[in-house]
């Protein structure tokens, strides 16, 4: 009698150590094992365009750049960050084209990506992660990945297959949606003569604790020239290396543009735009003077999460933002520590 | 370790059982926020917005408690343990204590390495205490991991050495850590 007592708490000890084990089990999504998860989302980039070790899983191919950005003190109307208040802060950023390939040959149909980090005096930062197109293809990350999955070009083709890319477009007709809007807008030529957008909604808090929720781009002060105007060439750098002569010219510029949401705009859904005439207000200059090869920028080792926010802005309810934030830092840690090849753009190439 | 041994003492002081028991309740909940953020897309943000504070405020209290245990008078070992279960028990309990230094040490080290702001609330963030370095990142972001399983594995094997003693032995063994006073028998 005794003994199955004794039995009975031996097992019962035995139950509940292995319960709380299975609870933390539980919490790290062992026992679900098809849900959407960082891992699994930097697992859909190597499986589409590879392991190139040391590099991004996507925006792969890049250069460094750096400068500064001048502020004309209007954005304290909007947010007490210090990166608003008149004067210079220093930023380091990176040029990029969307996508895992870091080799992949230039063209002007690839998206531009810009990343950019403002580094405050106070030590705070500002970091954001822009794209050319004028709002984003899709309303969710799983939207996201499906998509990504769906545009794995075939072994034999080398092409997306385009029944799976006419079965996602049926299921998201915000994508269908979102891509008429981008194509209505024409490509420009070049890094240096786009536009570039944050898409995502964010909120501004001022020095009275008010918040508004906004949108933010970068416009360009050089003039536009369409892609279709300039012939493509078969250089696979050639937009890197107009770019980089343009630079050493002179320097880039971009204004800082402030869209001020209203009242009942969307914020959790950057597949849609805010309607036309939202208050504009330009807060500053971007200035880049200076580019490298990733082999030699500071750029390289940074991770662009878009929720490096200083005090002033936060991040706002739409999902793709913690999705990117995860996501980054998954590929940040995949790339730390791998061995370093190449970049595209070299040294020698930034020189020339 | 211990300073002074009261024959009549059976429970740790109340300081000592207080600092025990909120250590629990934090290290408990990190664990559970570590590796539900990791594997999380849509709360990963809000989960690493918690996570840094409160490994930077365990960092902390375990100081303060390793300091006061020092100070601190301890209730003899139960008699149903053997001096060998006891040395185990003294060894584990110094182990968790290094894991619960080094570990928010590794954390603050590895955003240091990869020159992440290391946000605590708002505007408030911490310097770095590591040069900028990738690969020193991904050794340590590697390294908490492998420090958070084994902080987890340690507690379990606690927890499951004082159910068994408490439970299956009935030698009082948690009473003498139980939140509330308890009176000798």
């Amino acid at each position: 009698m005794a003994d199955t007592r004794h039995f009975g708490r031996l097992a019962g000890t035995a139950i509940v150590v292995l319960g709380v084990a299975g609870a933390f089990l539980y919490l790290g999504g062992w026992f679900n094992p098809t849900a959407l998860t960082p891992a699994r989302f930097a697992d859909g980039f190597e499986r589409v365009d590879g392991i190139y070790s040391g590099f991004r899983r996507n925006h792969a191919k890049g250069v460094g750049v750096s400068g500064f950005f001048q502020s004309n003190g209007q954005g304290t109307h909007l947010s007490k960050a210090v990166v608003f208040q008149a004067g210079r802060v220093p930023v380091i950023g990176r040029f990029s084209f969307g996508g895992g390939d870091p080799y992949v040959a230039d063209a002007p149909n690839l998206v531009r990506g810009l990343g950019l980090l403002f580094r405050q005096p106070d030590g705070e930062e500002w970091r954001t992660a822009m794209i050319n197109l004028t709002v984003f293809p899709f309303k969710t990350p799983q939207a996201f990945f499906d998509n990504l999955i769906a545009s794995q070009p075939d072994p034999q083709t080398h092409k997306a297959d385009p029944q799976k890319m006419e079965a996602f477009l049926a299921r998201h007709p915000e994508t269908v949606q979102a891509m008429k809007i981008i194509q209505s807008h024409s490509v420009s030529s070049g890094f240096d003569n786009s536009a570039y957008y944050g898409l995502i909604a964010f909120w501004f808090v001022d020095a009275s604790g008010t918040s508004i929720p906004v949108r933010w781009s970068m416009v360009p002060l050089q003039p536009f020239v369409a892609a279709d105007a300039v012939a493509a060439q078969g250089d696979k750098n050639y937009l890197f290396d107009a770019l980089i002569a343009s630079i050493v010219q002179h320097p880039l510029q971009w204004h800082l543009m402030i869209t001020v949401g209203q009242p009942g705009d969307v914020t959790d859904d950057a597949s849609i735009p805010w309607p036309d005439g939202r208050e504009q207000v330009d807060v500053g200059t971007l200035t880049l003077d200076h580019v490298e090869s990733e082999e030699t920028s500071p750029a390289r080792d940074i991770n662009f999460d878009p929720l490096v926010l200083p005090a002033g802005m936060a991040p706002s309810n739409d999902p793709l933002l913690s999705a990117r934030s995860a996501v980054y830092s998954q590929s940040f840690t995949r790339r730390a520590g791998e061995k370093k090849l190449p970049s595209a753009v070299t040294p020698s190439d930034v020189r020339k | 370790m211990s300073m002074s041994v009261a024959s009549e003492q059976r429970q740790f002081t109340t300081l000592m059982r207080f600092f025990h028991w909120l250590t629990a309740a934090m290290v408990l909940t990190m664990l559970g926020i570590g590796v539900a953020m990791v594997a999380s897309l849509a709360d990963y943000h809000r989960l690493v917005s918690i996570h840094r504070p409160l490994g930077i405020l365990i960092l902390i209290v375990v100081v303060i408690r390793f300091v006061n245990r020092h100070y601190s008078a301890l209730p003899p070992f139960p008699t149903t343990m053997s001096p060998r279960e006891r040395s185990v028990a003294s060894a584990s309990e110094l182990f968790l204590y290094a894991l619960l230094v080094v570990q928010p040490l590794v954390g603050w080290g590895m955003l240091s390495a990869a020159r992440y702001p290391i946000v605590l609330y708002g505007s408030i963030h911490l310097f770095p205490i590591l040069p900028q370095s990738v690969m020193l990142y991904a050794v340590l972001r590697r390294a908490h991991t492998v420090l958070a399983y084994l902080l987890f594995l340690t507690f379990l094997a606690h927890f499951g050495a004082v159910l068994f003693h408490t439970w299956v032995m009935r030698d009082g063994t948690f009473s003498r850590m139980a939140p509330w006073k308890v009176r000798a028998q």
